[in-house]
């Protein structure tokens, strides 16, 4: 019988995986945005767990929004992405630090 | 409550989110010719905005009759303080952009609407009665945000300010977002008050690792320590008048977010948040007065400056009684203006070409060549450092006393210590634009309206001030009152 924590367990799970993901990650920018779509889609996961085994709608409307902000901030992190790229011709998470202190 | 009541309470959000959508409609058509109309418009809304909140303030709403829509807004004396503030220097940040971004051909018609839509977000943050509501706040400031420090494209840093913070904001409402999926699973409600009553009889591990997540969410927007390491880049790099946006609004709005979300939500059970906020109060003090030391560029230094004052803010939130709350709404005021004041002289460091000055060094001597900009730059040094009889000092004694009265004094005591190492870099900005030799570089003409917003912040932070402190410090009560019934 799978009850309600064996959801969080998952969704903890990916969110780690989401926070280790702009953590250690070294290579690239697209791969952070990756990592916080995966954070979003734990919190979404237990959202909806909790929501089916509480028996109240509330979960489930958040979990919408929460997609719908997603794909807002998707599209601003990468329209931010297109300008530093056109300023600097790279993307790799160790050139991004011209500000030090 | 019907719809109708609900409809009235949010008017100023209804007047910014039309407004805000007419001027983009504008801006589509007029493109960045109609920049300067759409900046005056955006600022007349702001303005009245303000005046819309201020009967609930000196009204001193609270109770059933200020929540709308079912609980999930908080029209009450607490949300207009915040929004009071945040609308005002929404809309001095308006004011103080057009003569910079001039300068670089850069004044774009989206700037005020940005800063339009940002308000509006934060304004919701403070009136949120709902983690739905909190975190459609939250976004909606956050998103305004990230373009806004990414906004002057002809600088490289900007854009690297902008990918700086888009990438770390979006993971600190990543964070707050899986703490609030826990709190509604092991609460079974979305509501602060449905919160409130859950917990009342004692707190579940499941809510306790919940109050934790959001707490690091929310230390990340208010930039305490540990999770500050954004703020000097982002406080660099972005254009210096987003930078005075970013230092005062968000501040204010993301602070009264986590004064609403621990007093309310978990005011019965200070017990579980009280000690992370300690830690995290110290440790904003100190982090922020040791970093401040060695920096070169002075926004950096406003930087760790603002972390610092969080730190001290965050007492008033430590010790969680009305009094405390009442303390941190009144440095808050007065934090607006020392740093409005502070970035608005940076602004109005220029040399002869007009080309922005943030290197510390090249401040040498502007008491001979500046004197006026010298004395403002003193009056909101030595402010920002809390020496009487600067008006700062007086944020920083009613903290104080409420952690004493609260009985945190081991919290008081370390905190004013701290404060001592803080004033160190100060004064060495005071020393150094009043005895070294001067250096010639800070010639550059000044706008008149950032002659004139400075004014107004020096006066507010001078010794003249102090003639306010009765009045302010009612509606600071008022506004604790309203957020504090419950404790």
């Amino acid at each position: 019988m799978i009850g309600v924590e064996h959801y969080v367990v998952v969704s903890s799970i990916l969110f780690v995986l989401g926070v280790l993901g702009i953590f250690l990650n070294r290579k690239n920018v697209i791969v952070i945005l990756m990592a916080i779509e995966l954070i979003l889609l734990a919190v979404n996961l237990n959202l909806v767990a909790f929501s089916a085994f509480l028996g109240d709608l509330t979960g489930q409307i958040f979990a919408m929004f929460v997609l719908t902000v997603a794909a807002g901030e998707a599209a601003v992190g990468l329209a931010i992405l297109v300008i530093y790229f056109r300023g600097r011709g790279t993307i790799a998470v160790d050139d991004v630090n011209r500000m030090k202190g | 409550m019907d719809w109708v009541q609900s409809l009235r309470l949010i008017a100023p959000e209804e007047t910014l989110s039309i407004v805000g959508l007419v001027l983009l409609l504008v801006a589509a058509w007029g493109g960045d010719k109609a920049a300067r109309l759409i900046s005056i418009l955006a600022v007349a809304a702001l303005v009245a905005a303000t005046f819309m909140v201020a009967p609930a303030l000196c009204g001193g709403a609270m109770g059933p009759d200020t929540s709308a829509f079912f609980g999930q807004f908080r029209a009450d004396a607490f949300a207009s303080y915040g929004k009071i503030l945040i609308y005002l220097s929404a809309a001095a940040s308006l004011v103080i952009a057009p003569a910079f971004f001039e300068r670089y051909n850069a004044m774009r018609a989206e700037y005020p609407i940005l800063v339009l839509f940002a308000a509006l977000g934060m304004g919701i943050m403070v009136s949120a009665g709902d983690l739905l509501t909190l975190y459609i706040g939250l976004e909606m400031n956050s998103l305004a945000a990230y373009v806004l420090a990414a906004f002057l494209r002809v600088d490289g840093r900007s854009a690297e300010a902008g990918l700086k913070y888009f990438v770390l904001g979006a993971l600190a409402s990543g964070i707050l977002l899986f703490g609030m999926s826990l709190i509604y699973g092991f609460t079974g409600s979305t509501s602060f008050s449905g919160i409130n009553a859950a917990i009342s009889g004692g707190v579940s591990h499941g809510v306790v690792f919940g109050v934790v997540f959001m707490l690091a969410g929310l230390a990340f927007k208010i930039s305490a320590v540990p999770f500050h390491m954004w703020t000097p880049d982002v406080y660099e790099g972005a254009p210096t008048p987003v930078t005075t946006f970013f230092a005062t609004a968000p501040k204010v709005a993301a602070l009264g977010l986590t004064m609403r979300v621990m007093l309310d939500a978990f005011g019965d059970q200070a017990q579980v948040w009280q000690q992370i906020v300690v830690f995290v109060s110290l440790a904003s003090i100190v982090v922020g007065a040791l970093g401040a030391i060695g920096q070169r560029n002075i926004k950096r230094l406003m930087a760790y400056s603002s972390i610092n004052n969080v730190g001290f803010m965050l007492v008033g939130l430590a010790v969680a009684t009305p009094q405390g709350a009442s303390a941190m709404l009144f440095y808050l005021a007065t934090y607006v203006a020392m740093s409005m004041g502070g970035f608005v002289a940076i602004l109005m460091l220029k040399d002869a070409d007009g080309e922005a000055v943030e290197d510390i060094a090249s401040l040498a001597g502007l008491s001979r060549t500046r004197p006026m900009l010298a004395l403002a730059l003193a009056v909101i040094m030595f402010s920002l450092a809390g020496i009487p009889p600067l008006f700062g000092f007086w944020g920083k004694l009613l903290v104080f006393k409420a952690a004493v009265d609260g009985g945190m004094i081991a919290l008081a005591a370390l905190g004013f210590a701290a404060s001592v190492i803080g004033a160190f870099y100060y004064l060495k900005v005071v020393k150094i634009v009043y005895f070294d030799e001067p250096a010639d570089v800070v010639t550059g003409e000044s706008d008149v309206w950032h002659k004139a917003i400075l004014a107004v912040c020096c006066v507010f932070i001078s010794p003249l001030g102090f003639l306010l402190t009765g009045w302010l410090g009612r509606l600071a009560d008022t506004a604790a009152q309203a957020l504090t019934a419950a404790i």
